[in-house]
């Protein structure tokens, strides 16, 4: 092959190669974008119904309730302004407990219940998700509530 | 006194580091021998003072001194000895010594065991790897100093966090860093070659055994991780695509092109300037992947503190690396002029596809993984983005490149021209369908990605036999690089076969069970038979008691425990796991429902093991082809690349 022929094929296979990322990153894009709302948000109806997005808050003492024996969980998370309830199904992560921030992937069903299909409390008893925390910080400021969460960190 | 003569013998390394750079690039620059020994003798001496101070925080973790602020926050009296020594790195502070103890040893084994190569291309090699360590080493004195005092000090210590409290945790950040830190080896050889203004086969000879080891602890640390998330993180995922598992996945995807890339440019001469940008690349991945998991940007797992005063400096290193290194490539590429020309369906040919597949995905990767931080950054709404963008784009390139490496392995340098006749290709496809449907009929799961990811599995295991079995035939040697690299590819189809059995046909159920009760998961009856307190050296737990049946027989019994540490009190889950051949049978306790009831996670999770074992295998691979004979002539002679005949070496 000549060199001239050999800077055609190379030229030809990283165009190709871009135009297969492209093609490929806008179709697996347009699909898998989560948006995140937190709860003033869903109850100013800002969301979409019936389409996945992710909720977070704050989850209010005494707002977790189940039914003995049952694996399905209700409960609400808050940003202080407004709560969302959330109805759950399945194993929580082990650091879901009320006090905590959370987040939940999941839809609104049409009674203005989201149902959530993840939940997700991070792997750290100070943690704190960053939309939930700013989300707080914009309305309330919770102080010793989060600050109570810590455990037994000095 | 011990953490503070820790913090000095940081503080002369940094001095030394100082040193080596100076001395190694001068040095190399003005052709002053005394300089260049200087800097080698820098390497030397930096390395026994971070040694010394790791040391010293060991030292500090092993005998309880609460007194360290990094201690107190990490260890506890009652934690066990192996994970005192392990917490070292459990944190942000320490895994940075842990970053810089690694690159000193790297920096150590390059000076002494590359003495073949020209006086000053090593020192240059040497004074690059100073640069950035002195970065490092700076970053950490400056802004996270393991040895600061807490006044007064504490009684007990905070614990450990009790994830981390785990074999295969202590192991995984050591190798996963020994990766990373193994791509500024291949950066600093690229940079020093830019500045020779010398790229040719000899060069590429000299780098390709040390990206290959970075890759193989790359490989381990990545498949360690992958393992621990599974049985530890207490859901049996295997792979989640967080941020961070991105961060260490893409320059693992980097490495693997440069170390193909580097076959072409050692053989034939070609891809120079290329060969030069994945190098860069692939150390700035890796500096990204510190950037992202240290500075708090993404939050995971992974992130310790966000701290932005660490943020701000990692990023700025971050600049001057990338930045630097594109400037110097920018100004002498064009020295590099490469005009041998290749078939269409030659190895060249094959091995660009390779290259373009695997940098094609690890740029979908960053965009991913970036993505949501530009959004944020512009307020445009905060974003997530899912797995299945994830799957897809690694699902696009990787199936034509498994496919690929199993035809490729045997085509010819320079024409278009395969070993062995087509017919060996169709044989090897039908036994390859034959197999894929077997695996099929076994799992009852007939869809088309199932039918394809088996078939190319097994595919590139076939292929890879061919030429082993060949040259044992016609009773011809096989050198170790041909070994490591058939075997490297068998992991890769091992790796292939799993991802494709556990992701098609795994199944998992989150259910109430009381004692007595049952679940019937892929024919096999999970039945909690107790549940009962039990202790540990630092925690209380439920152990629950599962037996597992298939027909009628008993085929496994799973221990599966709901643990609270006394320290830390959060809750954490140990899985119950039994491991087989064909598959594991997973059980997770989630928590007391009350009324007796238990919620319980039961999966079956098929070929799931052969995808740790793939990677293994793939680093074993790895090793044998660093033992090739030709990586350790002592003076390399032949410059000129020989257009190389049908068993070339990988």
């Amino acid at each position: 092959m000549t060199p001239r022929r050999k800077r055609l094929v190379l030229f030809g296979s990283v165009l190709l190669g871009v135009a297969l990322a492209a093609g490929i990153a806008t179709l697996a894009f347009r699909d898998n974008l989560q948006y995140f709302y937190n709860p003033s948000e869903v109850a100013a109806g800002k969301v979409p119904v019936g389409k996945r997005f992710r909720v977070g808050g704050m989850v209010p003492n005494g707002s977790v309730h189940r039914e003995t024996g049952s694996l399905t969980v209700n409960f609400e998370v808050t940003d202080f302004e407004n709560t969302v309830k959330i109805s759950y199904s399945g194993v929580l992560p082990d650091l879901f407990r009320e006090g905590q921030g959370i987040i939940a992937h999941g839809k609104l069903d049409n009674q203005g219940v989201f149902v959530a299909d993840e939940v997700l409390a991070k792997h750290d008893e100070k943690y704190m998700p960053p939309e939930v925390r700013d989300s707080l910080k914009k309305t309330h400021t919770p102080g010793t509530e989060v600050a109570a969460v810590g455990a037994s960190k000095s | 006194m011990t953490p503070e003569l820790g913090h000095f013998a940081l503080a002369l390394a940094l001095a030394l580091a100082l040193a080596q750079t100076f001395f190694g690039l001068m040095g190399g620059w003005k052709r002053r021998s005394r300089w260049m020994d200087a800097a080698h003798s820098a390497v030397v001496g930096q390395a026994v003072f971070v040694a010394a101070a790791f040391a010293m925080l060991s030292r500090a973790f092993m005998t309880n001194d609460f007194s360290v602020a990094y201690v107190a926050n990490n260890s506890n009296s009652a934690l066990p000895a192996l994970f005192k020594f392990s917490a070292l790195w459990g944190a942000h502070e320490g895994s940075l010594l842990l970053w810089i103890f690694i690159l000193s040893l790297w920096s150590v084994a390059v000076s002494l065991f590359s003495k073949s190569l020209p006086e000053t291309f090593r020192a240059r090699v040497v004074g690059i790897l100073g640069l950035v360590s002195v970065g490092f080493l700076s970053f950490t004195l400056g802004t996270s100093n393991p040895f600061l005092r807490l006044i007064p000090a504490a009684a007990d210590g905070a614990d450990l966090n009790p994830l981390l409290q785990d074999v295969a945790l202590a192991v995984h950040p050591p190798m996963l860093y020994t990766g990373y830190v193994g791509t500024a080896v291949a950066f600093a050889f690229a940079c020093a070659a830019m500045f020779e203004g010398r790229l040719d086969a000899t060069w590429a000879r000299w780098t390709r055994p040390w990206t290959t080891v970075a890759w193989l602890f790359l490989t381990v640390g990545i498949a360690l991780g992958s393992w621990w998330a599974y049985y530890e993180l207490g859901w049996g995922g295997w792979w989640f695509w967080d941020p961070v598992e991105n961060a260490s996945f893409m320059p693992w995807l980097m490495s693997t092109a440069l170390i193909h890339s580097l076959a072409v440019t050692e053989k034939r001469g070609l891809f120079k300037s290329w060969t030069l940008l994945l190098s860069i690349f692939a150390f700035s991945l890796s500096l990204l992947g510190t950037f992202l998991v240290r500075s708090g940007v993404l939050v995971s797992v992974h992130s310790f503190a966000s701290d932005p005063a660490r943020g701000i400096f990692i990023l700025g290193l971050l600049t001057f690396f990338i930045i630097g290194s594109l400037l110097l490539f920018a100004w002498r590429a064009p020295l590099l002029k490469s005009s041998a020309g290749f078939g269409l369906f030659s190895r060249e040919a094959f091995l660009l596809l390779n290259n373009v597949l695997l940098v094609v995905s690890a740029a979908l990767i960053l965009l991913g993984t970036l993505w949501p931080l530009f959004m944020d950054a512009f307020s445009l709404g905060k974003i997530s983005v899912g797995p299945p963008y994830f799957n897809a784009i690694f699902l696009v390139p990787g199936v034509p490149l498994v496919v690929a490496i199993g035809v490729g392995m045997h085509s010819t340098w320079k024409h278009s021209r395969l070993a062995p006749k087509p017919v060996v290709f169709g044989v090897l496809a039908a036994v390859a369908a034959v197999l894929a449907l077997g695996f099929m009929v076994w799992l009852s799961h007939y869809t088309l990605l199932a039918a394809v990811g088996f078939m190319a599995g097994v595919f590139v295991i076939g292929a890879s036999l061919y030429e082993p079995w060949q040259r044992w035939r016609g009773g011809h040697s096989l050198p170790a690089a041909v070994l490591g690299m058939t075997i490297a590819h068998i992991g890769v189809g091992m790796f292939t076969i799993g991802v494709t059995g556990v992701e098609s046909s795994k199944i998992e159920r989150d259910i109430a069970l009381g004692v007595g009760d049952t679940t019937e998961v892929a024919g096999y009856v999970f039945k909690l038979e107790s549940l009962k307190p039990v202790q540990g050296p630092n925690y209380n737990a439920t152990e629950g008691e599962v037996t597992v049946r298939h027909d009628g027989d008993l085929v496994a019994t799973l221990h599966p425990q709901k643990r609270s540490y006394w320290v830390r009190t959060n809750p954490m889950t140990e899985a119950g796991i039994a491991v087989g051949p064909g598959r594991d049978l997973f059980a997770a306790l989630g928590e007391d429902l009350g009324g007796g009831r238990w919620s319980v996670r039961v999966q079956y999770k098929p070929l799931i093991r052969y995808i740790w074992l793939g990677a293994l295998v793939m680093a074993l691979g790895g090793l044998l082809a660093t033992a090739d004979r030709r990586y350790r002539r002592r003076r390399p002679e032949e410059v000129a690349v020989a257009s190389n005949s049908a068993h070339a070496e990988g």
